[in-house]
């Protein structure tokens, strides 16, 4: 029956207001919002300010810090924000209900996607005004148009990963089970200290780790970078995106 | 089934249709269409079903085999759910939503949806828009999924077991609400473990037990297929005299008065007035819902 189809702006309303819902409950739920948002700044704030040495002339560090943080903190967004919140929706059955209902399809996901990227979003801004203010990193304007585009569009991997692991995990495991991806994998591919002051071998496995190839292209955007291809990189996060992607879709369509 | 009912337009049907939970048959052959500008409700233990069927037809989980549409559609198509509005058990919606926000996203799921205003109406939702759902006592949390139900002006309404936990008078608020989306032309599919709530609301009932379908037809014709009859009256005599009695079934008291369940009330009835001459208030009425309903689930058990 043609009533019942949605006209073009209705189907956007609908978008909008499952985006919009879903930005504003996370922001009203502070187990998600204040690691989400203070943990990056004051991480940056600790060692690129205050131990860095980030001050008058010598930003280097602070310039890779900017970077690495930003990638942290995004990472950070994506896997929480669809591991947990995955997890639990579909453990306490919102997303039974959610299925039962007429939602376009797609409409939970792009929702969830567009959370991260608003977090991702103020993320990179608390970030570039702690860089700029306190750790007088001084960039140009398509530096700071690029890293900013970088974090938002870099949530894409992860949001992929996060979604699997709300997908496979119960609520109560999810936040465990992305911690122990999270810590390690940041730590490793030299969000927190740059390879450069880590043991070797951590350097050589670090390829591994999909947020070393989304941090080498951010620190590309500052000069610090170890040097590999930008297409490599590029490539190796749309494979990963697809192939997380694809497995917790399966996962989503088995359940139901 | 009367010529009546079977003109009517068939909404949702399940055509022997099987559904396994690894070995345990959830459904095992079960028949079952939904008519419109009826209330069909589903009865049976937990593990009859019920649930099962209603996932079936909402598209949530697909038969092993047999057939199930939905406005003639596969029951996952957005077009035949779109005609549908759905309470389910447990809603498990986040608590950090305002209620006015979860009305406001679920309207837009829908090409011509309620008011928010009748919503509020029709759910008995006054004052509460702007809470959050989390804070909301578990009655005012079934209003507002009752609410999220209605407000796509569906044709057809899922309410599975909607009325868990409510006190009384939320419940009869929910059954007039109710009552007054089937006069407005609405269909409704409702499971429930409350017999009254059946014997209240439903054109039809169906009994689940075991996956397989043991009865259905009116609530009457439900109640027919026992024969059972409800003997009431103030009396002296005890308990265990009349319980021993050919053809009684149970005997008891409750609030003062003497209540007997026997298969045929006149021999019951002439003894009791034999061996008690100062018996008063003799009341004879054929078994409700409730009594059928645990007869029906024991013949099969």
């Amino acid at each position: 029956m043609n009533t019942m189809a949605l006209t073009p702006a209705q189907l956007l309303g609908c978008y909008y207001l499952e985006a919009k819902y879903e930005f504003l409950r996370l922001w009203r739920t502070p187990s998600f919002v204040l690691p989400s948002l203070l943990f990056p700044s004051m991480f940056y704030i600790l060692f690129g300010v205050l131990l860095g040495g980030g001050r008058a002339g010598n930003d280097e560090a602070a310039r890779y810090l900017l970077a690495s943080y930003g990638v942290f903190g995004i990472m950070g967004a994506a896997l929480f924000g669809f591991g947990v919140n995955v997890a639990i929706e579909r453990e306490r059955g919102f997303l039974t209900l959610k299925r039962a209902l007429p939602m376009p399809p797609g409409a939970y996901l792009v929702a969830k996607l567009i959370m991260a990227m608003i977090f991702a979003l103020i993320i990179s801004l608390m970030l570039g005004v702690i860089a700029s203010t306190m750790a007088g990193v001084s960039l140009s304007a398509s530096q700071w148009l690029l890293l900013l585009m970088i974090n938002v569009i870099g949530t894409l991997p992860f949001s992929a990963m996060g979604l699997l692991i709300g997908t496979t995990f119960s609520g109560q495991a999810s936040p465990a089970i992305v911690n122990l991806i999270y810590l390690p994998m940041a730590f490793l591919s030299g969000l927190w200290l740059p390879l450069s002051m880590l043991p070797k071998f951590i350097g050589t496995l670090a390829p591994v780790w999909p947020s070393h190839h989304l941090v080498q292209i951010a620190l590309k955007v500052v000069g610090r970078d170890t040097g590999g291809s930008l297409g490599m990189h590029v490539l190796v996060l749309i494979v990963i995106t697809i192939a997380f992607f694809v497995l917790a879709r399966r996962r989503l369509v088995e359940q139901g | 089934m009367s010529a009546n009912e079977s003109n009517r337009e068939i909404l949702a049907e399940l055509r022997n249709v099987r559904k396994c939970y690894g070995k345990v048959p959830a459904l095992d052959g079960v028949d079952l269409a939904l008519r419109a500008g009826q209330l069909t409700a589903v009865l049976g233990p937990n593990g009859a079903g019920k649930t099962t069927a209603i996932g079936l037809l909402l598209g949530l989980n697909r038969a092993d085999s047999g057939e199930v549409t939905l406005f003639g559609q596969a029951p996952h198509s957005l077009m035949a759910r779109r005609q549908v509005g759905v309470m389910l058990q447990s809603a498990g919606i986040p608590d950090a939503f305002k209620v006015g926000e979860l009305i406001e996203l679920t309207r837009s799921y829908y090409a011509e949806p309620r008011t928010i205003a009748d919503c509020v109406a029709l759910a008995g939702l006054d004052g509460l828009l702007d809470r959050r759902y989390g804070k909301l006592s578990g009655g005012q949390q079934r209003r507002v999924q009752f609410a999220l139900a209605l407000c796509g002006r569906p044709r057809l309404l899922f309410l599975d077991e909607p009325t868990t936990g409510l006190d009384i008078e939320a419940r009869q608020g929910l059954w007039k609400a109710i009552r007054e989306l089937i006069a407005d032309g609405c269909s409704v599919l409702l499971t429930t473990h409350y017999l009254e709530e059946a014997e209240a609301l439903a054109d039809r009932v169906v009994v689940l037990n075991g996956g397989r379908i043991i009865a259905e037809g009116s609530v009457d014709e439900v109640r027919s297929r026992v024969s059972q009859r409800r003997i009431r009256c103030i009396s002296s005599l005890t308990e265990g005299d009349v319980a021993n009695w050919p053809g009684v079934l149970s005997a008891k008291r409750a609030a003062g008065r003497f209540e007997i369940i026997a298969d045929r009330a006149e021999p019951v009835v002439r003894r009791l007035l034999d061996e008690d001459t100062d018996l008063e208030e003799l009341e004879v009425e054929r078994a409700g819902l409730a009594e059928a309903f645990v007869e029906l689930t024991r013949e099969v058990a």
